[in-house]
């Protein structure tokens, strides 16, 4: 846990706590099928897991008995070993942060307001809560004048990144987010969605993540969790095993059949060149190719290949050569992967 | 009829001067009539009239926020509420006040429980609506970072309908104001009293410093409400300037 997260209330650090879901099953009163068939997986701690599949697929079901916003009938659902029902809901609830599509920021309340309001209630000191409120801004990247606005000034980026630090604002071990990033524009997503993997990287937190694009699952999820009509569990893995090898039609077809395509996005130019021909470092026969740099994504390198016509690129490093890439290495990078 | 105020103490017997020594039967305004009146009648009156007011629309508050608060939850009691205070309203105002004069006498208690009853409908139904148009984000977002029932009422719901219950306020205020004007003609008590005098008079001067003072105290009242509408809800006009 890096030094911007101050420690709990208890004075101890808050490690992310593993979640685990044991052949929970969740029934709507009148309906049929169940919203939840059976489900069992384990989201480890410090992981992100996404939850993707079609409308009435029970993600956001399953998301929602989590903090127990919806209760379920059979089975049960640990976060760090502790059942969730054995815990007062409502401080199960502070435990976790919240982060929904529409954010649901308070409106009467100003930004510092509405980032403090569990702090709070937990009885935080006024000084505590300032301070901590500042950090929070700084790890979302809003300038600290923004505490003392009100979220109608804010934009839609503006005011989701509010939504983050509310969430975040007591430190919690997990969160939930429903389609965080689905209402803003395309720009504003990827930028938002860059800062959430950078700042997960530098607070540990076991996210359960909510969407229904497959590409913000592969971009976001360590694992991926597809589910179908009727709330059955389709596959669970990594994104890679999902791209590679699909457990049914089902999967196949809902991550797309450009799956190929996807898992060159999952992998970065640094590791095939790493991984590549020793002798292909030496003195290069493709001195005139095109330059890609060590971090971007193997797509990144077969698109600069086919829009350049050349046989290879060249990988890059803060301006150090590190050496060549042909296409059938690439393509021998991503089959040898999936073996 | 014994009160807190001793301004609303029912006056034993006020005759009113209709004739000052400067001023002519037939004049349209006398000033010296006002400034010699002010400090007996018209003052008095005015302040009475504050004090009617401010009781209705604090007990019709009190009334329709619990009202509100009971009923969001409970359409029939909402629809059955409504009902209620709509019936209220349709009733001819002086008619109200006539109905309970049985009951209760020629007294303040009798104003206050028409003056009450009319500010119910505007007030219930604006609190009501104010509560249900919570944003509905707002409020999941509480349930899920771990707000209790009551503390989403008192810290979410509640402040978030001020903009509609205060709208309900200005309303009222000033309608109660123009109604006990009417309610003299129960009690000698408030504007209407001097009003109710000079009715019966050629004698213009009551009735016109009556009558504007009646519209002032309502403008002022507008105004003051207005201004603490702005002090509670200072989150309606924050706007983007960027």
């Amino acid at each position: 846990m890096s030094e911007t997260t101050p420690t709990s209330r208890t004075g101890t650090e808050r490690p992310a706590a593993d979640i685990v879901f044991d052949h929970v099953t969740k029934r709507y009163p009148g309906q049929q099928t169940p919203a939840l068939d059976d489900l069992s997986m384990t989201v480890p701690a410090g992981e992100t897991c996404c939850l993707v599949g079609p409308s009435g697929g029970g993600k956001t079901t399953a998301m929602k008995l989590v903090n127990r916003l919806i209760d379920f009938e059979s089975g049960d659902i640990t976060i760090g070993g502790q059942s969730i029902r054995s815990v007062d809901v409502t401080t199960l609830r502070r435990d976790i942060g919240y982060v929904i599509q529409q954010v649901g920021l308070f409106p009467h309340m100003t930004i510092a307001g509405n980032i403090g309001v569990i702090p709070g209630l937990l009885g935080w000191s006024r000084d505590r809560i300032k301070k901590r409120t500042d950090e929070l801004l700084d790890l979302v990247r809003l300038d600290r004048s923004f505490a003392s606005r009100y979220p109608a000034q804010l934009s839609g980026g503006q005011q989701q990144r509010v939504g983050l630090a509310r969430a975040l604002a007591v430190d919690p071990p997990v969160m939930l987010m429903d389609e965080p990033f689905g209402a803003l524009d395309p720009i504003t997503r990827t930028e938002i969605q860059d800062e959430f993997l950078n700042l997960e990287s530098e607070i540990s937190k076991t996210v359960i993540f909510v969407t229904h694009d497959i590409d913000e699952a592969i971009k976001m999820g360590d694992r991926i969790a597809v589910l179908r009509q009727g709330g059955v569990l389709a596959q669970y893995g990594t994104a890679d095993e999902l791209l590679a090898h699909p457990a049914d039609e089902y999967v196949a077809d809902f991550v797309g059949a450009d799956r190929g395509l996807k898992r060159l996005s999952l992998r970065r130019m640094r590791e095939v060149v790493a991984g590549g021909d020793g002798a292909s470092n030496g003195a290069s026969p493709y001195a005139d190719a095109p330059s890609v740099d060590a971090d971007a994504t193997l797509r990144i390198g077969l698109s600069t290949l086919f829009a350049s016509g050349a046989p290879a690129v060249q990988v890059t490093d803060g301006g150090r050569l590190l050496g060549t890439v042909t296409l059938d290495q690439l393509q021998d990078a991503v089959a040898g992967s999936s073996s | 009829m014994t009160t807190a105020a001793g301004a609303l103490d029912l006056p034993t017997q006020v005759i009113p001067i209709f004739e000052g020594p400067q001023c002519a039967p037939d004049q349209l305004f006398c000033w010296d009539w006002f400034t010699t009146n002010w400090p007996t009648i018209l003052g008095p009156s005015l302040v009475q009239h504050v004090y009617i007011t401010l009781i209705a629309v604090v007990i019709g508050l009190v009334i329709s926020l619990a009202a509100a608060l009971f009923a969001f939850s409970r359409s029939w009691f909402a629809s059955g509420f409504l009902g209620f205070s709509t019936f209220l309203y349709t009733i001819p105002s002086l008619a109200f006040f006539l109905m309970f004069v049985p009951i209760t006498g020629l007294s303040l208690t009798t104003i206050e429980i028409g003056l009450t009853s009319y500010t119910l409908l505007l007030l219930f139904r604006n609190s009501l609506t104010g509560l249900r148009t919570v944003p509905r984000s707002a409020v999941e977002a509480a349930e899920g970072m771990g707000l209790t029932p009551n503390q989403i009422l008192f810290r979410i719901r509640l402040p978030l309908a001020l903009p509609s219950i205060m709208a309900g306020i200005r309303v009222s205020v000033v309608t109660v104001i123009s109604l006990a004007t009417v309610a003299a003609s129960v009690a000698p008590l408030g504007l209407g009293k001097p009003i109710f005098d000079a009715i019966h008079t050629v004698f213009s001067t009551e009735l016109i410093s009556a009558g504007v003072l009646t519209i002032l105290v309502a403008l002022v009242a507008d105004v003051l409400v207005v201004g603490l509408q702005r002090l509670v809800t200072p989150w309606t006009r924050a706007r983007r300037t960027s």
